[in-house]
């Protein structure tokens, strides 16, 4: 029996697998004290996205990033490991890096000297005689987050210190991962070039959003519409494939709350006047990885959400992480994946192929971020208290990818993580049913 | 080049003017004819903005093929995030020509374009770096790039207006 204390967030959903009804109550977006213990007990009890190794050229160099809301020095130090350090001085809390990227040979604390070298050891206080023999240089270094695994270049923190390990953790999406980074010819690197923006609303709402085939026809139209017919591509077919309803239009849930759709891929409108640039492609990777698997590569589209803010979408080729500020403010960072040594003409497509529909310019993201912002609007109508996810729920057979069984996966570890005790409903869509016939 | 030399600072000012004017009052016809055929319309990443666009990704890499699609996707009705369209204002001052050479007139100017929507205001702060050529009296975009001084777009999340 758990005791109910005003940390409780009991009943904010409703999840009855008999009427098929599944409902958030829509203070989750907007109450001050749901963030202020997301950010306990959902941030610091998970994996957190950092960077990519790639990102970090050569000895000293460092990216400056706030992860789970905390200024971090992501570092590749002068021994060539990857470290991720708080940019919080020990002393008196000033920050020690200077610049949000760049080369260092150490961090400088400005406000009283104290120097630290890339390994985050403090290596020079000046005027030592005023703590005579009682300092602990090596009690002194800059922190780091008790842990920091990695899985194919990508590096991630945790604040558990017992937490799982990053695979058990990332548990059967690795696969999917791995198809992501290995889509193209050399090595999966992150192009230069960050995008960073924000969104006026709960950042829940993008966790539902990034997954959200649904949402595909209406709210961008006039992408796969009208963007996609002034390319020569025909936009019947994307049409249908993000209406499907098919067998092979599949959703799957994993442990630890993450979930991925997983569809037939419509042609990629970028390459309509060029598809020779893709077969040259195919035929590389099929040298390399046969041809089964790069069916999966490059005539699926997966949208693989990481549990929980982390997101990968294969058609765009993108990496994507955000954290709430405020219950109504988020702010996102988004990474494009190209091959190490693409040639100059697929990585002009690829770039062109993600610009056009993601970002701040593109022509879907600020749709999204509009109807988002819309929502978070919309939820001060507090009479309207619950939000509707039940879609599939109801669906002989179980819940396709065009469906809300993504958001329900997610939604129900967060709810077991806001609730310590708790044991979700299992739900299982049709394709997860199928294999377990 | 005498045609070249022959446009001053406050040609081109008129130019940038009178193109900010029917940005503002969404004259975007107008406007599309103030490029050239083989024209880009770019916006470099805000964290490393002397990045080439054939190896970084721009926030805009546009040739006239999708910035006509841009401006088509307006008068849609299905552009949501600016159905009905956001009010916009554009300041641009600190004209200069930096060059003249055979690939046209370099150009740089200050600019801060203001969106309003929702009872909120986003200020957009950067600098052009524009190329213009003489074209049949006047003159006509080689290259729009605009060049963000923001470090992050936020709070102003959306470039759903040309800037």
């Amino acid at each position: 029996m758990q005791t109910r204390s005003k940390d409780s967030f009991d009943g904010l959903i409703v999840d009855d697998m008999e009427r098929g009804v599944f409902r958030v109550n829509r203070r989750v977006f907007t109450d001050p004290a749901i963030l202020e213990a997301e950010k306990r007990q959902v941030f610091d009890n998970c994996w957190l996205y950092v960077g990519h190794e790639s990102e970090l050229a050569g000895a000293g160099a460092f990216i400056k990033r706030k992860v789970g809301g905390r200024p971090v020095i992501f570092v590749r130090d002068d021994q060539d490991t990857v470290r991720v350090l708080f940019d919080v001085c020990p002393h008196r809390g000033n920050s020690v890096c200077r610049g949000t990227r760049g080369t260092a040979q150490r961090f400088l604390c400005f406000y009283h000297g104290w120097a630290f070298n890339t390994r985050g050891d403090l290596i020079n206080v000046p005027d030592q005689e005023g703590y005579g023999d009682k300092l602990c240089r090596s009690d002194l270094g800059l922190g780091s987050p008790p842990r920091l695994e990695s899985y194919r270049g990508l590096v991630f923190m945790s604040m558990k210190a017992d937490m799982m390990s990053l695979g058990d953790y990332l548990g059967d999406t690795r696969p999917y991962i791995d198809d992501m980074m290995d889509m193209t010819d050399s090595e999966g690197v992150i192009a230069p070039g960050q995008q960073s923006y924000s969104m006026r609303a709960n950042w829940k709402l993008l966790l539902e959003n990034s997954a959200d085939l649904y949402h595909g026809p209406f709210t961008h139209q006039r992408f796969f519409q009208d963007y996609v017919s002034t390319l020569g591509a025909d936009p019947a077919t994307w049409q249908k494939t993000l209406r499907a309803g098919a067998e092979d239009n599949r959703v799957l849930a994993f442990a630890n709350g993450h979930a991925v759709i997983d569809t037939p891929a419509g042609p990629l409108p970028m390459f309509a006047d060029r598809p020779e640039i893709l077969d040259e492609l195919r035929e590389k990777l099929t040298q390399k990885h046969g041809a089964e698997r790069v069916a999966r590569m490059m005539d699926r589209s997966r949208n693989l959400l990481i549990f929980p803010n982390l997101v990968m979408i294969s058609a765009w080729r993108t990496i994507r992480t955000f954290y709430p500020v405020a219950p109504d403010y988020m702010e996102v960072d988004a990474w494009a994946i190209v091959g190490r040594d693409d040639s100059p003409e697929l990585r002009e497509k690829r770039f062109g192929n993600f610009i056009s529909f993601l970002g701040p310019a593109g022509f879907g993201t600020p749709d999204d971020v509009e109807a988002l912002e819309n929502c978070q609007r919309g939820f001060a109508a507090r009479e309207l208290a619950w939000t509707d996810l039940s879609k599939g729920m109801g669906r002989e057979g179980g819940a396709l990818a065009n469906d809300e069984f993504q958001m329900r996966t997610v939604w129900r570890r967060w709810y077991s993580l806001m609730n310590p005790g708790f044991v979700p409903s299992v739900e299982k869509s049709r394709i997860m049913a199928a294999s377990a016939d | 080049m005498s045609t070249m030399d022959s446009f001053t600072r406050q040609d081109v000012e008129d130019f940038l003017f009178a193109e900010a004017a029917l940005l503002d009052e969404f004259r975007f016809d107008e406007w599309l004819h103030l490029f050239r055929d083989d024209a880009h319309y770019l916006i470099p990443p805000l964290d490393v903005r002397e990045a080439s666009p054939s190896d970084s990704l721009y926030l805009v890499m546009d040739d006239m093929s999708r910035l006509r699609s841009r401006v088509q996707q307006y008068r849609g009705r299905a552009m949501w995030v600016e159905n009905p369209p956001s009010r916009t204002r554009r300041l641009i001052t600190n004209t200069r020509i930096l060059s003249r050479g055979d690939e046209g007139l370099r150009v740089s100017a200050n600019f801060v374009v203001y969106r309003m929507r929702h009872e909120l205001v986003d200020p957009y702060i950067g600098r052009y770096e524009h190329v213009l050529v003489p074209h049949e009296g006047g003159l006509l975009f080689r290259e729009r790039k605009a060049v963000l001084d923001l470090e992050a777009l936020r709070p102003a999340a959306k470039i759903s207006i040309i800037l």
